[in-house]
């Protein structure tokens, strides 16, 4: 599904190279959910914006869905970002200006997509985070987690291959979170790939692989065992290295 | 993404901002409805006077003679002559100048014009009481005049003119004859017009020159026959074509078309400076709008949208501004040129729709040359940065 190696990332200041990202590798299985998680100027950023295609990496070849997106046009990888990634960001970021409807059909606008088929998919979508009966309503009269809530719609309405999640929870109070944060499990059980950036260990904890970051460079790669699945991971849990994957 | 859903979101950024929109509109507004009132008035005043001459008659020739004493002079033996002919129906020798006319106590400036009857006929002028100008005056050089509508009212005022005496720079003159009022013609007021035989002035100013003859050719066809006859006929006598000049109606209203055509010209450039100033607004106010709206335009890189899609969302917002501005500016601009119209009489605007078209795709033309800029910068902004914007 997602395949970074060798990856690195250099920032020229003055004279000196800036390694925000060093020799990175890393695949991600389609269904998988994936947390990354470490301190700010980890490079977590700069991983995410490298995975949702904002940026290029300066050396090395990302894969997304079978297509190497590693040295891509503005322009091109807009296409990318719009037909592969489902972002969620922080803070929302909702158009203001729009109803939530109108928000959720954004990412098929920038596609040949019908207005009829829009609105179909984006009431889907809608209907997916438990919010058909909000359609009508601007984001400010949204509660947050209701926000994120339309925001995760509108990462499903182009029906991406991997939904990125940049601190879904960061500007949410703990109920809200708990509603995104189930949300966003119930959509991992029905098969989406998710990827969590997030500094929050508790959080991270909920995935079922956890990515760690430090100063550039991937320093463990987990899986997580759960309380919920225990039974089935109990096996795998008390063999020796069972939770190790890979490096 | 098409062109529809382009509109719709220019539109909707309009709308917005609607104070800060109809102020960007507003010098776009005031930008075409002046190129077109001032344009539509300069070619209204224009129509009206050509309409005015061409009301005279086309078949009138103008000689102008130049030069000293009395080589500077048409004799009376030349303009009989030319009366003899059968192609030349009338014939008046013109001495004119202004001077202040007195009644008692009452003073006008008035346009005194030595002439003869054939004056009347040339310029339609009709009287309205008393008679003209005969020949036994202008054989006796006798003091009488005829005068205009405005002189009459003015000096004898609610008294019959009519053997009254009129003082012009103190010699007294007997009236004999009322002009009907017919307001101006190209060389002035006929109402201000005081006409008295043209021998009397020559002895007054004890001055024969008679520079200044309007011919009125019988049929207008003959008039270039006319013409090159009195040519050869002036050419021969002062043996250069430098002492004399002749104009026709035609020659009169092309020199006038091309000066005001200039005019025009000049008037609508002026007015299209301030329709550059609105197009210059209206980018300053799309600068804003970009960089207000750059974490929108993250937003939507992110979700992915090209630089196409940014780039004609910003710009159809600019081309809406500036062809709505365009259109109520025309409507403006035509009704205040109708309410010119309806308020001054003489001045009626001519709104040619060339001019409107002009007016509106300049208008639209400057949407787009002013919007590229801005649209141009929103739309290769890094969405990484843009996203980061607060």
């Amino acid at each position: 599904m997602l395949e970074m190696s060798n990856i690195s990332k250099i920032y020229q200041m003055g004279d000196e190279s800036l390694y925000a990202l060093q020799d990175v590798s890393l695949r991600v299985a389609e269904g998988e959910f994936v947390a990354i998680i470490g301190p700010s100027g980890s490079g977590k950023s700069t991983l995410m914006n490298l995975i949702g295609c904002l940026d290029v990496p300066s050396t090395g070849t990302y894969k997304l869905d079978g297509k190497d997106v590693s040295d891509l046009s503005g322009d091109q990888q807009a296409v990318i970002r719009n037909e592969k990634i489902g972002f969620i960001f922080q803070n929302f970021n909702l158009l203001t200006k729009l109803t939530a409807l109108e928000n959720v059909e954004l990412p098929l606008l920038y596609r040949n997509t019908s207005s009829d088929e829009r609105r179909r998919r984006a009431l889907d979508a809608l209907k997916q985070v438990g919010l058909s009966d909000r359609a009508g309503h601007k984001p400010m009269e949204l509660s947050g987690g209701q926000q994120q809530r339309v925001a995760i719609a509108r990462a499903l309405a182009g029906d991406p291959p991997i939904l990125l999640a940049d601190e879904p929870i960061g500007n949410l109070d703990s109920t809200s979170g708990k509603e995104v944060t189930d949300l966003m499990h119930s959509l991992h059980r029905q098969g989406h790939t998710i990827i969590l950036i997030t500094h929050n260990q508790e959080q991270a904890n909920e995935a079922s692989r956890k990515v760690s970051l430090y100063d550039g460079r991937i320093i463990s790669d987990q899986k997580v065992c759960h309380e919920s699945d225990a039974d089935t991971q109990a096996a795998s849990a008390s063999a020796p290295d069972g939770k190790r994957v890979s490096q | 993404m098409n062109l529809l859903q382009a509109l719709k979101m220019g539109l909707s950024g309009i709308a917005a901002n609607k104070m800060r929109s109809v102020l960007t509109m507003l010098g776009i507004i005031i930008g075409v409805a002046a190129v077109i009132i001032l344009v539509s008035l300069t070619t209204g005043a224009t129509q009206s006077i050509t309409d005015r001459i061409s009301s005279m008659g086309s078949n009138l020739l103008m000689v102008n003679v130049f030069g000293r004493g009395n080589i500077g002079s048409l004799t009376e033996a030349e303009m009989n002559d030319w009366r003899e002919r059968e192609d030349i129906a009338y014939l008046a020798p013109i001495i004119n100048g202004n001077q202040e006319v007195k009644a008692g106590t009452e003073t006008i400036s008035a346009n005194i014009v030595g002439t003869v009857d054939d004056y009347l006929l040339m310029n339609s002028l009709t009287l309205s009481a008393g008679r003209s100008l005969a020949d036994m005056d202008i054989l006796g050089r006798t003091h009488v005049a005829v005068i205009g509508s405005e002189i009459a009212d003015t000096l004898y005022e609610g008294e019959d003119p009519l053997d009254k005496i009129l003082k012009v720079s103190g010699v007294n003159f007997k009236v004999v004859g009322l002009l009907e009022s017919s307001g101006s013609s190209m060389t002035g007021s006929n109402d201000t017009r005081v006409l008295i035989p043209y021998t009397t002035v020559q002895r007054l100013l004890q001055n024969a020159r008679i520079s200044q003859v309007t011919i009125g050719v019988a049929e207008a066809e003959q008039v270039p026959a006319v013409k090159s006859y009195l040519e050869s006929e002036l050419l021969s006598k002062y043996g250069s074509s430098d002492y004399f000049n002749i104009f026709d109606q035609t020659e009169l209203l092309s020199t006038l078309a091309e000066t005001t055509a200039l005019m025009a010209l000049l008037v609508g450039g002026i007015a299209g400076i301030s329709l550059l100033v609105g197009g210059i607004g209206i980018m300053n106010i799309m600068l804003v709008s970009v960089t207000e709206r750059t974490r929108e335009i993250g937003i939507r890189k992110a979700i992915g949208a090209k630089k196409r899609h940014i780039l004609s969302q910003f710009l159809v917002e600019s081309v809406v501004l500036s062809c709505t501005g365009g259109l109520i500016g025309i409507a403006a601009g035509i009704g205040i040129t109708r309410l010119v119209g309806m308020l001054v009489t003489d001045l009626n605007g001519l709104v040619s729709p060339s001019v409107v078209a002009i007016a509106f795709g300049f208008s639209a033309a400057i949407g787009i040359i002013f919007g590229v800029y801005p649209a141009n910068k929103a739309s290769s902004l890094n969405p990484i940065d843009a996203l980061r914007y607060q």
